[in-house]
């Protein structure tokens, strides 16, 4: 992590030819040294010239770019150099050079997240397979689309422990949606073009490419397989897209009936590209939309019919909603523990229809009356014709007391109840203003615990895909990453990564990489020198032993300096507008250190195992 | 439960049936309400599933990772080939709820190799299972031992001074009684495949595969 580069050093551009070879060998004359230039030379003279025939690494770099991918995020590594070989013929891909694998895979998630199309990483064996891991394991819980390539040892040493050789292979194969093991380049088109396809279709997810290193080198004129050949071949992947008819009766039939119905959004609906339909059936149906963590964007927060972010850290009153709803619309959700709480108590007067693309969700953690298995879109819009138009007069005591609760709700929460005033910098007033400053229309990536709860509830999202969260996995270290990825896949939003001390800690290496390759991502750092959920859960549920919830940090201004980064930092509500400004006033980078209170807890929050009305809404003295 | 879900829309129909008459939404003026019923918490009882998978490396490790990392609890795994060229059988044994089992038979078709999972549970089928058992014998009691093997339908594959190997094929159960039966005599190793399946009549779960 050295900067021998400093900031300005810019990557190649994609006009600019490879630059010739040199030699790092000194060359004192002395026996020694000539020696070593003699084996460098003959180890040169003995590499492929520029016309060279077509290799393994070759259809790494044809595939990508047949699958529409100008952009991934790696790190070389010895099994994987064949790649890097011939990178430089392939100026149409940019590759990102990441600091630490972890960086790369979350960037190609956070890349996938906001473009809808498929994130690459790679990596070398080894070590450098294993980093990827939580990255892959963090897209595979959110279901999101990503390709992971790494190199192995030659085929020839698979098994053999050979240096940085690790069973990568069945390291991944619980946590992808598929992966493959390639000993040979002949059957890399085929296994690109399949894992290119299971990533983005039905419901997406993490695959895992492994290839030998001699698999890279071999030469080959194995063809790339068509989208019909693909399908083909893969006789038992068949996602059903379109919803049994008799099914979405059904559930028109629960809607015809419901006096209190709730839609629950989830990520489903952003992976379909379903929000226009959901607002339509919301809409004709008079039916208040309530969303997961990772469902935040399925429907504008300034839509009359958005009613908020439910679950364990979710707004009481859509916990209140979701407890006296007499029938849920599930679309693209997966009753996650987060958002349910105790099974037992969850719901307990409603019926649930449950529109899911992957039936092995349906029923998994609660018993549904009508499943339906289905593209999120697709059956929208096939179920919205089915429905009759509500009017919405006849939801009028329905509506009023969901305003009121809202009110209540709101009006009650820290941040309402306007503790910033005080002199107190909260952190739910930093998001706030992050979110209002930036009009609402930036790109923001959380990090996990707090700063992640505190950015569902008060930034104000307006937009599909402007929020970007590791909600399933909950990968601290996610956010500075994958907000460099998502400010590549969306250049024309700015980039608000929010995370905490101790998540900036995880993965701060990344800095280098957005000063490297001049990605502007702005850093807003919830500072409360603390792990601050860990602080919560011990203050609330472990009688206030606070092992390991101090977390000493450095100084996070020099950081940023070292690595070339504007920082500025704020201590009181006062300064919060104008270090926001400041770093949207950056061309490039910048970080704001916001030096948050140091005992905030956020509420209402739901202890594990409890139900969803069993939230607390304060603590001791340290309420909201 | 549905026993097939690779049909479109899955639709566990008579599992959605059951669930709702088990948790019908009661009015909400009907005093506390009642808990929601968790799915899988129903009566355990031994199922029989049936995959047919693609024959690539590592489909075996793919299901038995799934299993375990599902907290499935497999009794039985006897894997084949069949009549097409890299498709395999599999006949999974498990104990688990009628919800739980139609949950793994879910799960294990998200596999991308697998081309088909039926629960012959409920079905009509034929079940076997072959058992070697090689028994301690001596000159004394050697024709007592052979006698009860040909009762029991068994056929000896092996004979040595002091021991028989017998083969043994049948349901499960006929095999648990004849192991019973001459356990007396010294049983030094047994061998089992686990039950094979297959429903009877003219339906054919491999012909119902999508190739």
């Amino acid at each position: 992590m050295t900067m021998t580069k400093g900031p300005t050093a810019q990557p190649p551009g994609p006009s600019e030819a490879r630059p010739a070879r040199r030699s790092h060998v000194p060359s004192d004359g002395t026996a020694n040294a000539r020696a070593v230039e003699a084996a460098r030379r003959a180890m040169l003279d003995d590499t492929r010239p520029r016309h060279r025939t077509r290799i393994g690494a070759d259809v790494v770099c044809e595939a990508l770019l047949l699958q529409g991918v100008d952009l991934f995020f790696s790190y070389p590594g010895g099994v994987i150099l064949p790649l890097y070989d011939v990178l430089g013929d392939y100026p149409q891909l940019r590759h990102v050079l990441v600091r630490h694998e972890q960086g790369g895979a979350h960037a190609a998630d956070g890349f996938a997240r906001v473009t809808g199309q498929v994130g690459v990483c790679m990596g070398t064996s080894g070590p450098g397979a294993t980093n990827l891991v939580t990255g892959i394991g963090t897209a595979m819980l959110d279901s999101v689309p990503m390709v992971a390539i790494t190199g192995n040892v030659p085929s020839a040493l698979i098994g053999k422990d050979a240096f940085q050789e690790i069973d990568i292979n069945g390291i991944t194969l619980p946590m992808t949606k598929h992966n493959y093991l390639v000993r040979d380049a002949n059957d890399l088109p085929r296994a690109l073009a399949e894992a290119f396809h299971i990533a983005r279709s039905g419901r997406p997810g993490p695959v895992h490419v492994d290839i030998t290193k001699d698999a890279l080198q071999q030469e080959t004129s194995a063809p790339h397989p068509t989208h019909e050949e693909v399908v083909a071949g893969l006789p038992g992947f068949r996602p059903n897209l379109d919803a049994n008819g008799r099914q979405l009766k059904l559930a028109a039939a629960e809607l015809a009936t419901a006096k209190r119905p709730v839609i629950l959004a989830g990520h489903g609906v952003l992976h379909a590209e379903a929000w226009d339909e959901l607002v339509a059936f919301a809409e004709k149906t008079q039916t208040p939309v309530a969303h997961t963590l990772l469902g935040i964007g399925a429907i504008s927060e300034d839509h009359p019919l958005s009613y908020g972010f439910m679950g364990m850290h979710g707004w009481k009153h859509v916990n209140r909603a979701i407890q006296s709803a007499d029938l849920l619309i599930a679309i693209g959700m997966r009753f996650d523990d987060r958002v349910t709480g105790n099974v037992r108590t969850y719901a307990p007067y409603a019926r649930i229809v449950h529109v899911d693309i992957d039936p092995a969700e349906i029923g998994k953690n609660v018993a549904v009356e009508v499943p339906i298995v289905g593209d999120a879109k697709r059956v929208l819009a096939a179920l919205l014709p089915l429905v009759e138009p509500v009017d919405p007069a006849t939801r009028a005591d329905y509506f009023a007391e969901l305003a009121e609760w809202r009110r209540d709700s709101e009006g009650s929460s820290w941040h309402g109840s306007g503790a910033w005033r005080e002199g107190v910098l909260s952190a739910d007033y930093v998001i706030d203003r992050i979110g209002e400053l930036s009009a609402h229309e930036a790109t923001y990536v959380a990090d996990v615990g707090q700063n992640q709860m505190w950015l569902a509830r008060y930034a104000g999202f307006r937009h599909p895909n402007t929020h970007v969260s590791s909600g399933g996995l909950g990968t601290m270290g996610f956010s500075v990453p994958a907000a460099m990825g998502a400010a590549l896949g969306r250049p024309d939003r700015e980039t608000w990564a929010i995370t905490g001390d101790g998540g900036f800690q995880m993965t701060s290496q990344e800095l280098m990489t957005l000063t490297a390759d001049k990605i502007p991502v702005k850093i807003a750092l919830l500072d409360n020198k603390k792990l601050g959920m860990i602080r919560q859960w011990q203050e609330i549920i472990y009688a206030g032993n606070y092992h390991s919830a101090h977390l000493p940090g450095p100084d996070f201004a020099k950081l940023a300096d070292a690595y070339g980064i504007p920082a500025f930092r704020a201590r009181t509500p006062a300064e919060v507008d104008d270090v926001i400004k400041a770093a949207q006033a950056v061309d490039g980078p910048a970080l704001v250190w916001f030096e948050i209170a140091e005992e905030q807890n956020i509420f209402p929050m739901m202890p594990a195992g409890k139900g969803l009305s069993d939230l607390i809404e304060k603590w001791g003295g340290a309420d909201e | 439960m549905s026993a097939d879900a690779s049909s479109n829309g899955v639709v566990p129909e008579v599992a959605a049936a059951s669930a709702a008459s088990t948790s019908p939404a009661p009015a909400r003026s009907a005093g506390p309400p009642p808990a929601r019923a968790l799915p899988g918490g129903g009566e355990t009882r031994r199922h029989t599933l049936i995959a047919i998978v693609l024959d690539k490396p590592g489909v075996l490790n793919r299901v038995a990772s799934l299993m375990r990392a599902r907290n499935f609890n497999i009794d039985s795994l006897a894997v084949s080939r069949t009549d097409q060229p890299d498709v395999s059988r599999m006949t999974i044994t498990l104990h688990g709820d009628d919800v739980a089992v139609e949950q793994a038979a879910k799960q294990l078709y998200r596999l991308i190799d697998v081309l088909k999972v039926q629960d012959v549970t409920a079905e009509s089928v034929v079940a076997q299972e072959l058992a070697l058992v090689k028994i301690r014998a001596t000159d004394s009691n050697r024709g007592e031992i052979l006698k009860l093997v040909e009762l029991s339908k068994g056929r000896v594959v092996d004979l040595a001074p002091e021991s028989v190997v017998v083969e043994v094929t049948g349901p499960e159960a006929e095999i648990d009684g004849f192991v019973a039966l001459v356990r007396s005599y010294g049983i030094k190793e047994i061998v089992r495949t686990g039950s094979v399946v297959m429903s009877r009549g003219s339906n054919s779960i491999e012909e119902a595969v999508k190739r």
